[in-house]
């Protein structure tokens, strides 16, 4: 079986298409998010430290978010 | 001169070991604009600001870095918040990330049970801050005035609890004083009102009950002037929490005169 070039994850709920084995730096880069922010891929954290490692799946789902006022 | 009294002494704030000169938490949401916040944090120079995480792209990435620098001027220790999470893991993974972001371990912990009236969601927020606890986090719970809920919350290692006054948003001051007061009575943790408050007063009251701080927003932001009215929170807080040092004397049914009765003029002349 032949193993698809590339891999389609949602990030904040926007469909993008990501080459097989995209770590979530990559998809950080895609989006071009400025610091600081954070993530988490299926509503599970992944620290900064981890980003280059995380290799991504096809159906992912990536959550960047950053500081805004609250209550 | 020494003097016995049961009387509470005039401490600062303490949360999880740290204290804090204001007993007045400022949310940062809903100000006319950032220069109106920032000046209204400096009028009510409060313990902590509240702020919290969103997607952002595009324009709202722009909002977002304004917001991180004015946090950054501010200087003022950033508390930021689980706002909209419905369940256990939504608020932890959102914890996570905002102690990443904001490089801190305190959290207000809102779990969500409704969405009408955003009143938490009582039978999984102990569940949610204990595992936050376990992690690390100094939690805040936003929660009910519910006894027994902020006991266990206690239970599960918070060292403070955060009762609403009324919905957020609302502005209606405590809508279950007696419930309030009770909790007072019954829980010797920080308390602080979270949520409701409208007015100067509503603020004053419930620190007059001994309750140790306040954390509000919209009732500042949505005022004419938010910046006088941040003064005057920071006002009424202080005095409801020097009141509550004094010690008030007990309401009476009859009246008493205040000035002395003994030679009074002209008694009994007819």
């Amino acid at each position: 079986m032949s193993e698809s070039a590339t891999i389609h994850v949602l990030i904040n709920q926007v469909p993008y298409e990501l080459p097989t084995h995209a770590t979530l730096a990559d998809a950080v880069q895609r989006v071009g998010i400025t610091p600081p922010f954070a993530a988490a891929v299926n509503m599970q954290f992944v620290p900064k430290t981890q980003y280059a490692n995380h290799v991504l799946q096809t159906n992912d789902q990536i959550e960047l978010i950053a500081p805004i006022t609250g209550g | 001169m020494s003097m016995e009294s049961p009387m509470p002494t005039s401490s600062p704030l303490t949360l999880y070991g740290e204290t804090f000169t204001s007993r007045l938490l400022l949310g940062t949401s809903r100000y006319p604009s950032p220069s109106v916040l920032l000046a209204a944090i400096e009028r009510a120079k409060p313990a902590m600001l509240t702020a919290s995480l969103r997607r952002q792209t595009g324009a709202g990435g722009e909002a977002s870095q304004s917001f991180w620098n004015l946090l950054r001027e501010a200087k003022v220790p950033v508390l930021p918040n689980t706002a909209g999470c419905h369940s256990m893991q939504e608020a932890i993974t959102t914890a996570e990330m905002a102690r990443e972001v904001f490089n801190t371990d305190w959290i207000k912990l809102e779990l969500i049970g409704d969405d009408y009236t955003l009143q938490p969601d009582t039978l999984n927020l102990p569940e949610a801050a204990s595992r936050l606890i376990k992690a690390g986090f100094k939690v805040l719970p936003y929660c009910t005035e519910d006894l027994v809920l902020c006991q266990r919350l206690v239970d599960v290692g918070c060292q403070a609890v955060m009762p609403w006054a009324a919905p957020i948003g609302t502005g209606k001051g405590p809508v279950n004083p007696t419930a309030l007061r009770t909790l007072r009575e019954r829980l010797p943790v920080p308390l602080i009102v979270d949520a409701g408050l409208g007015l100067p007063s509503h603020a004053c009251q419930v620190m007059e009950w001994g309750y140790d701080a306040v954390l509000l927003n919209t009732a500042v932001a949505l005022a004419q002037d938010p910046v006088a009215m941040a003064g005057a929170f920071a006002d009424a807080v202080q005095a409801g929490h020097n009141a509550f040092l004094a010690g008030a004397m007990q309401a009476q049914d009859t009246a008493q005169p205040s000035t002395p009765v003994l030679g009074t003029p002209f008694w009994h002349h007819a």
